[in-house]
């Protein structure tokens, strides 16, 4: 299936979806120091769309990289930095499937771990108010046409923690679809696993690049200039192969994506 | 003692054809002391006409099982009510194993219990015996089912050291034997094989240890199937004792189930004198009603079908008709240590049905013989930890085997969390490090005691809004001091070549997004 949408001018503009809303950006660590174009976009798209988007700055990591190769403990001060961090704003919204699975299914566990029922009660709350950024505009907002603009033939691999522990659904594909000028090729094998797996890229380097290989040989199966994804280490592991390689395919964030405009292009 | 006597005549090799062997030996060495995950891995993935087989038949029996599984509407309540009995089966298994037993020995089946693999193994050598009595060469031999219980126990090995040569019937496990060779797969045990290669070792094997292939056998899979059906036909015709395993055993009956595709399943549950089924105690269900759930939910997950070809249910001996004796031997062996854990006995509820390990991107790439274990893939990696402990080297690297992609969850038929699972366990791994590097004292703070403080220092700095703000920086300046001089790293010195021996990585920005954020907004979010 390959999708071209229209480039028609003068369709409605989102508009002021979310006026009156205050959105608490969780950059996400690696995403604040290795690729701040994501969470720049995610700010630029979402004032775009009327919010007011506040920068905690006591904010550090979802603690997933410690949880996951098991170190409970060390994560709970993790934890309770985050829950204190966002404890007090309505939405809270990362341009991270992988990042907000973490909030989402491991936060709680954690605060138990711990045996801190008040931690937990703190924990409860934050998480039922923390997005994914498509969630947050599909199903807050309400827009799927975001009145992006990207003139590119792209191929999108929905990262398995955004897929599998976040459930963000079709969410960034109804997004995609929306694009005007846009051109989407499917991704054969889209659900496999890109074989990044935080630590495990290191624990088994050599099972990790021979996934990863497979997925960049489907990427660039697809003729796609762009690689989207809603998850950058996923994208940096993939695109890590595909650079190698000089394929000349290129990685990049939805949220970049949706950000970009007629204007800004 | 020269070197050669002190390997153990049962795992001789197949190189050595003057042992008194009855059985082609398996490879030399037991699992436990199999190397860690990554080492082993690294030497599967260096196999290609493997990988290539492995990625045909995994692809293959993922679409099947898709398929299948999409045509019931309540696909989802099945695997909801599989959960269900199953946890309601483990809550109460000491009841459910009495009333097992009383339905068994009323059925006039003898029941024997076995704490681990050593007294399985006695307990069924004994019971081999006493059926052969005086029975002579060739004639001590048993034909089995295939089953897990008995290769988790190593069994046949048991057997052999007891001058009883022990006969695989299914054809996959056939191939395995033949070929010196061990399962890879729980479900599909020669998949790491293609027909070229079981042609070979049918041509090179079988008539050493009974009917010869016929000549000129060629690769057809339904000539290769009729080599194994003429090779196993005298050996099921001849065969006093029969053992299997079971995948249900119903406690209200005292049923139990033997699910199969081949129909020797069938063959050594009928025409043995004698019939020793091993059951692992988790095994049990409450009611026959129970199997409604379950053989719905077993062969569309595993081999992909609506129904398996040969569904066995007996319940005791009928006179006059198939086995007159019947003994079952129930094994714990490691299985009431994991119900003693509440997280990790979820992994109890696995009806063996390989759906996790076909999903598995990671099984894919190396299959089953790097795990090191009797059970591969998503569900290895927690129930072999837990069954065994964690402190064998490959046990300690067998939850690290995943890349917690979750695509094994979406497809267990008994939604074990085997994601969470993995986490739990390598959690016990880690705890198991803290204390072995606490024990150590300073020697702990070198590697392999490196992980526990590069994560606590890790932690550290993730925890301290204040320590995080200032990596940040530091990471900003090291991009612009690259910036202009390279324009992305290619292969670096260990331990980064382990990124990017493959993999390029682009330099870190000149601009961390709070710096960028602080540049442009007021704290209270308005522009600047």
């Amino acid at each position: 299936m390959t999708i071209t949408s229209p480039t028609t001018q003068g369709r409605p503009a989102a508009g002021a979806a979310g006026a009156g809303k205050t959105v608490a950006l969780f950059s996400t660590c690696a995403n604040d120091v290795m690729f701040p174009q994501a969470p720049m976009a995610t700010t630029q798209l979402l004032e775009r769309l009327g919010c007011r988007v506040v920068f905690p700055k006591k904010q550090t990591c979802c603690g997933q990289p410690l949880v996951n190769t098991g170190y409970y403990d060390e994560t709970v001060p993790i934890v309770r930095n985050f829950a204190e961090t966002f404890a007090e704003y309505d939405y809270v919204v990362a341009p991270s499937g992988s990042c907000v699975g973490a909030v989402r299914h491991q936060h709680q566990m954690l605060a138990d771990h711990a045996g801190d029922a008040g931690l937990r009660r703190v924990v409860d709350g934050v998480v039922a108010r923390t997005y994914d950024i498509s969630e947050f505009l599909i199903d807050v907002l309400g827009v799927e046409d975001v009145g992006a603009y990207f003139p590119h033939v792209v191929t999108y691999h929905p990262t398995c923690h955004s897929m599998r522990v976040a459930h963000v659904g079709d969410r960034p594909m109804r997004l995609l679809q929306a694009v005007r000028g846009i051109t989407i090729r499917d991704l054969p094998d889209a659900d496999r696993c890109c074989g990044f797996g935080g630590t495990f890229s290191l624990k088994n380097p050599d099972v990790s690049v021979a996934m990863a290989a497979d997925k960049a040989r489907n990427v660039a199966s697809t003729g796609a200039e762009y690689l989207v994804a809603g998850d950058n280490l996923c994208l940096l592991n993939i695109s890590g192969v595909l650079r190698r390689q000089h394929s000349g395919i290129l990685p990049i964030h939805i949220a970049e994506v949706l950000a970009s405009t007629e204007e800004a292009s | 003692m020269s070197k050669a006597t002190q390997v153990p005549v049962r795992r001789a090799g197949h190189t050595d054809l003057e042992s008194t062997r009855r059985t082609p030996a398996p490879p030399a060495g037991d699992l436990i002391d199999s190397p860690r995950f990554p080492v082993q891995a690294k030497v599967e993935l260096g196999n290609p006409v493997q990988r290539k087989n492995l990625h045909h038949a995994m692809t293959t029996i993922r679409a099947k099982r898709t398929k299948v599984a999409a045509e019931l509407d309540n696909w989802e309540d099945l695997r909801l009510a599989g959960e269900a009995i199953k946890n309601r089966t483990l809550r109460h298994l000491d009841q459910y194993l009495v009333q097992l037993e009383e339905s068994l020995t009323a059925a006039g089946t003898t029941v024997h219990w076995a704490r681990d693999a050593q007294e399985a193994n006695a307990i069924i050598v004994g019971l081999v015996n006493e059926a052969l009595g005086d029975a002579e060469g060739d004639a001590r031999e048993v034909v089995k089912v295939k089953s897990m219980a008995t290769q988790e126990i190593d069994m046949n090995e048991a057997l052999e050291e007891a001058g009883i040569a022990a006969w695989e019937t299914d054809l996959a496990e056939l191939i395995v034997q033949l070929g010196h060779d061990r399962p890879s797969h729980i479900l599909v045990p020669a998949i790491h094989r293609n027909r070229s290669e079981v042609r070979e070792i049918f041509l090179e094997e079988m008539g050493r240890y009974g009917r010869p292939a016929p000549e000129g056998l060629d690769t057809e899979p339904a000539n290769l199937a009729g080599a194994a059906r003429l090779h196993l036909r005298e050996k099921f015709l001849r065969a006093k004792v029969a053992i299997s395993g079971a995948n249900f055993a119903v406690a209200e009956t005292g049923t139990l189930v033997v699910v199969e595709s081949e129909g020797n399943g069938r063959m050594c549950l009928t025409l043995a004198e004698t019939l020793i089924s091993v059951v692992g105690i988790e095994k049990v269900l409450p009611t026959v009603e129970d199997l409604e759930v379950f053989l719905q939910l077993l062969p569309r997950s595993s081999t992909g079908e609506r129904m398996n070809p040969y569904t066995s249910l007996w319940t005791g001996p009928t006179a006059g008709d198939g086995p007159q004796t019947m003994h079952v031997v129930l094994i714990d062996n490691g299985r009431t240590k994991v119900l003693s854990d509440p997280k990790g006995r979820e992994a109890l509820r696995c009806i063996r049905c390989s759906a996790c390990i076909n999903v598995c991107p990671v099984y894919e790439k190396v299959g089953g013989h790097a795990y090191g274990s009797v059970y591969p893939g998503p569900i290895g990696s927690v129930l072999t930890p837990q069954l065994r402990g964690v402190t064998s080297p490959v046990d300690a690297s067998l939850p690290y085997a995943s890349t917690l992609c979750g695509a094994c969850f979406d497809v267990c038929p008994v939604r074990i969390p085997l994601p969470d699972l993995l986490v739990h366990m390598r959690h016990k791994v880690v705890e198991g490090k803290k204390a072995k590097a606490e024990a150590d004292g300073l020697k702990g703070l070198l590697h392999p005691h490196a992980e526990p403080a590069i994560m606590k220092a890790t932690a550290q700095v993730l925890s301290s809004p204040k320590l995080w703000a200032a990596a940040t920086a530091a990471g900003s300046l090291g991009g612009k001091a690259l910036k202009g001089r390279v324009a992305k790293f290619g292969p670096l010195p260990w331990p980064l070549s382990k990124w990017t021996n493959a993999r390029d990585v682009p330099i870190p920005p000149t601009e961390s997004f709070r710096a960028w954020y602080a540049r442009t907004h007021h704290e209270d979010g308005s522009l600047k």
